[in-house]
């Protein structure tokens, strides 16, 4: 490892759950906004995660936590991986460990809500997954190289010859950032069909561990939006926080879809515009 | 004596001696020794030849070459023989027989097939087969002792001809190292349909009626097999005018494409590659050691081996796309049809062709990087897939159900049993182990390619983290006490097979690296491995794999134990709340099986008839 790269990494460590409990923050206020509501201080995250940590640990029994600690351990490897400037493809299967370790947490508790929940969680990773496999295989195919950093440093910007894959992989986000209308398995708002999905026998400081997992999750996605922009990286932060914005508009104006229409529509948008974009670099333009 | 003649005719002594051994614990004595004896065997071939990279091995051919011919008689007979009760409109089934066996032994006698006296050959693949049939397979064998006891004891109806099941084992082992170590195709022909006399014996066992039908289908389907091995050895011997495989695969391509084939066909059609895939879901109606040793871990590699084998022809030809092709889609279909199933043997099998396909689609391509993550799927696959199969067999046997929904809370009765099925689940699909690094290495070798390969296996890949990671936590759901299911039942050599297996899965699961490093690399000249950041990144998720177990074996303080939310007061079962009206109500939960998208009825049929064209189109491709 060299010291960039090092660097990178305790960065990583450091600030994506500020990072990511802002955008958490930033998101209730945009959201409360496009309700006509105030909305809480961009801050509210982080009195929420806190009060969280200092409540009693409630169980039902005493194993389903630690796979909750597994699923953060692994979210932050996987993180760490991607700014270590490791292969992609292993980022992407470190994070689908950490994913396999909190639907192993919610059937842990064997409690209806939270293994319900935990089926909805395995759908939403089996239609997400291929556009994000798929989409390191487009990356590849311009850059000529998985490694993040080698990605990162190229000379041109890989969304010109990829812009299928980009817009299935900003489809595939709503359902991997647990927004609207693919809040499936569980859900930011209070009260679902599901009561709080596969979340629901947690509470406390697991919880709390849940909660900063998903600081981390939001982070490294978006990360991987702005591969898309190869050294261009302030186009890439621009881009970044314009689909977050989509995000959160399509998160107000939809509601809860059934599984059936997400698996279908995301694996149809996964082959038309995922495929089908390199299909179209491979046999047209010969890349 | 040398290691390989050994290896090859050792295996006839204890098939003998356990035919006609009555006793259980005779035949227990017999089968850990033998076993002992094969795997020093193995251990001490890989030693031997493993720096020495592919040799032929001298060896007094005419003599054995008279004894392959009259063997060659010898099972035409025996299969014309199984064949008698058959109805007279299965004609074609011993007709089959007459035609293959015909060809090759009039040409053999007739002087048709030409002289060769390099029948034996060896290099790193033959020995990776080796030490998996050797270790693997021994293992398997030692817990069938154990399991065909409780078997009869729980199937009294069944005639207890265990006997002829433990020798048929042995019988096996001896056709197995003759695939891996002949060099001439009409010797590996010979052995080819021993391995399919055994699995006929095997399915067909308990004489039910399903199980019988289920044999003569297993029966049809791989002497269809049989047939094409058998033309392709004719037109291998007439026109390119030798049956030597590695001088085969040397030849110029458009010489030897259709015998090669051919061959392809028989290994893909032994690898239970669809429209095939019948017979093998066919035959988890077997004891589950036949399953575990023939159906999972070793007679089907023997097909993707010879595909193996064929892929320096294949690669960069049409058909060899095809041949990719064909392994995709068995690989993808099967993932899928695998998640609507919720019986535990079914789920493997059709795991088993999905992984298979997999292997096959790596042969397909045959570029260096893709055999190697071949080799690597072979291995992990054997041992996992051994693991977990012998595993449902024993909950099977304690529980009297094979079905996942009743392995629900597993955990909570059977810790010890969980903790292997998890360990092999675990081998199966999770990241850094092996399954999911080979995934990797193909994703990264077929990126460079045609766009169609890498969603093929991405979307395959995807189908089956489902439907694992949906039986590895119903196996873990915590229900409380429950009256724990003595494990009692359960006898030595069955935790013998179990905790050897376990402990073979772990270490393959770690020493991969060093698998890629010293073996494969040399046979195919690529270690993705190589990168430096590779290797430290899989050696990071490796020892990270070292903390959930640390994690779980701290007692955190501090913890306030409750009930499960049930939307209504809970009562003292588990299983019930009281409801508004102040009953108690019960709950329950079942998996999901997208059935709607998923099932038999839905995708069975298609797969057939699009492989059964892609099997056609792969032959004229190279007409084209």
């Amino acid at each position: 490892m060299t010291t960039t790269s090092t660097i990178l990494v305790i960065l990583f460590i450091i600030l994506a759950p500020v990072i990511g409990g802002i955008i958490s923050g930033g998101d209730r206020i945009i959201s409360a906004k496009m309700q006509s509501r105030v909305g809480p201080p961009i801050v509210q995250p982080f009195y929420d995660v806190l009060k969280l940590m200092g409540k009693e640990n409630l169980v039902v029994n005493r194993y389903h936590g630690d796979y909750m600690i597994c699923f953060l351990i692994f979210t932050i490897v996987s993180g760490c991986l991607f700014f270590g400037g490791n292969n992609l493809l292993l980022v992407i299967f470190a994070l689908i460990v950490a994913g396999v370790f909190l639907v192993l947490a919610a059937y842990c508790t064997n409690s209806p809500y939270a293994l319900i929940g935990a089926e909805r969680e395995l759908l939403q990773m089996l239609a997400a997954e291929p556009m994000i496999i798929l989409s390191a295989v487009g990356l590849y195919v311009v850059t000529g190289t998985f490694d993040v950093y080698g990605i990162a440093n190229c000379q041109h910007i890989p969304i010109i010859y990829l812009p299928g894959v980009f817009i299935a992989l900003t489809y595939v986000l709503t359902i991997k950032l647990r927004k609207s209308p693919f809040d499936l398995s569980t859900s930011h708002h209070a009260h679902q069909e599901l009561v709080k999905g596969l979340t629901t026998e947690f509470a406390g400081p697991s919880l709390g561990l849940f909660e900063i997992a998903h600081w981390y999750e939001t982070v490294l996605l978006l990360a991987m939006i702005f591969l898309f922009f190869g050294s261009y990286w302030i186009l890439g932060i621009i881009l970044a926080v314009i689909i977050y914005f989509i995000e959160i508009l399509i998160d107000n104006i939809n509601a809860r879809i059934k599984w059936e229409l997400m698996l279908i529509s995301a694996w149809a948008v996964t082959l038309i515009l995922g495929v089908g974009n390199l299909m179209i670099l491979y046999f047209v333009f010969h890349i | 004596m040398d290691w390989v003649t050994f290896l090859i005719l050792f295996p006839l002594i204890p098939a003998v001696i356990l035919l006609f051994t009555k006793s259980v614990q005779l035949q227990r004595v017999v089968v850990l020794v033998s076993s002992a004896l094969i795997i020093l065997g193995s251990v001490g071939l890989a030693c031997n030849y493993m720096q020495a990279g592919g040799t032929y091995l001298p060896i007094s051919s005419g003599f054995f070459n008279g004894l392959v011919i009259l063997g060659d008689i010898v099972l035409a007979l025996v299969f014309l023989y199984v064949c008698r009760k058959l109805p007279i409109k299965k004609y074609w089934i011993p007709l089959m027989v007459v035609i293959q066996y015909g060809m090759v032994v009039t040409a053999d006698l007739t002087g048709g097939i030409p002289e060769t006296n390099r029948y034996l050959y060896i290099d790193n693949l033959s020995i990776v087969m080796a030490l998996i049939i050797g270790v693997v397979g021994s293992l398997i064998a030692v817990y069938t002792v154990g399991y065909m006891q409780h078997y009869h004891e729980q199937h009294k109806e069944i005639k207890d001809r265990r006997c002829t099941f433990i020798a048929a084992i042995y019988l096996f082992f001896f056709a197995m190292y003759g695939i891996i170590f002949s060099n001439s195709i009409t010797w590996i022909y010979f052995f080819w349909e021993i391995t399919t006399l055994c699995s006929f014996i095997m399915i067909g066992y308990s004489r039910k009626e399903e199980a019988v039908h289920n044999s003569f289908r297993a029966l049809w389907m791989l002497l269809l097999g049989g047939l094409a091995f058998s033309v392709g050895i004719m037109y291998a011997a007439n026109y390119c005018g030798t049956i030597e495989l590695q001088k085969l695969v040397t030849m110029k391509q458009s010489l030897v494409i259709f015998p090669i084939l051919l061959l392809c066909f028989a290994g893909m059609n032994k690898a239970a590659q669809f429209p095939f895939g019948g017979w093998l879901l066919g035959a988890m109606v077997a004891p589950t050691p036949s399953s575990a040793l023939l159906h999972s871990s070793t007679m089907v590699k023997a097909g993707v081996y010879l595909v193996l084998r064929c892929s320096p022809i294949l690669q960069g030809t049409a058909s060899g796309a095809i041949v990719a092709f064909i392994g995709g889609t068995s690989f993808v279909m099967c993932s899928a049809l695998a998640i609507s199933q919720s019986k535990g043997k079914p789920i493997l099998a059709y795991s088993t062709i999905a992984n298979l396909g997999l292997i096959v689609l790596c042969a397909g391509i045959g570029t260096s990087f893709t055999l190697w993550a071949a080799l690597l799927l072979i291995i992990f696959h054997a041992v996992a897939k051994a693991l977990m199969f012998i595993s449902v067999g024993t909950v099977d046997h304690q529980t009297g159900s094979q079905d996942v929904e009743d392995m629900h809370g597993l955990v909570s009765r059977m810790p010890i049993l969980t903790f292997t099925m998890l360990i092999g689940l675990g081998g199966m699909f999770l990241a850094p182990f092996g399954m999911l690094i080979s995934k990797w290495a193909v994703i990264e070798a077929l990126a460079v390619r045609n766009p169609v390969y890498p969603p093929i296996v991405i979307f395959g890949g995807s189908l089956m983290l489902f439907f694992w990671t949906k039986w590895m936590g119903t196996l873990i759901s915590v229900v409380g006490k429950q009256p724990p299911i003595k494990a009692k039942g359960i006898g030595f050599d069955e935790w013998l097979g179990l905790g050897g297996l376990s402990i073979l899965t772990i270490a393959a699961c770690v020493g991969f690296p060093w698998i890629g490093h010293y073996w494969i690399q040399p046979l195919y000249g690529w270690n993705p491995m190589l990168s430096e950041r590779i290797e430290v990144s899989v050696a990071l998720m490796l020892g990270l794999m070292l903390l959930p177990p640390l994690i779980f074996a701290c007692r955190w303080k501090r913890l306030v134990h409750t009930e499960p939310y049930l939307s209504g007061l809970n009562v003292e079962n588990k299983y019930e709340y009281l409801g508004s009206l102040g009953a108690p109500r019960r709950w329950s939960f079942g998996n999901y099986y997208i059935n709607k998208y998923f099932s038999e009825a839905k995708l069975f049929k298609g797969t057939i008839i699009g492989t059964t064209l892609l099997w056609i189109l792969m032959f004229f491709m190279e007409n084209l």
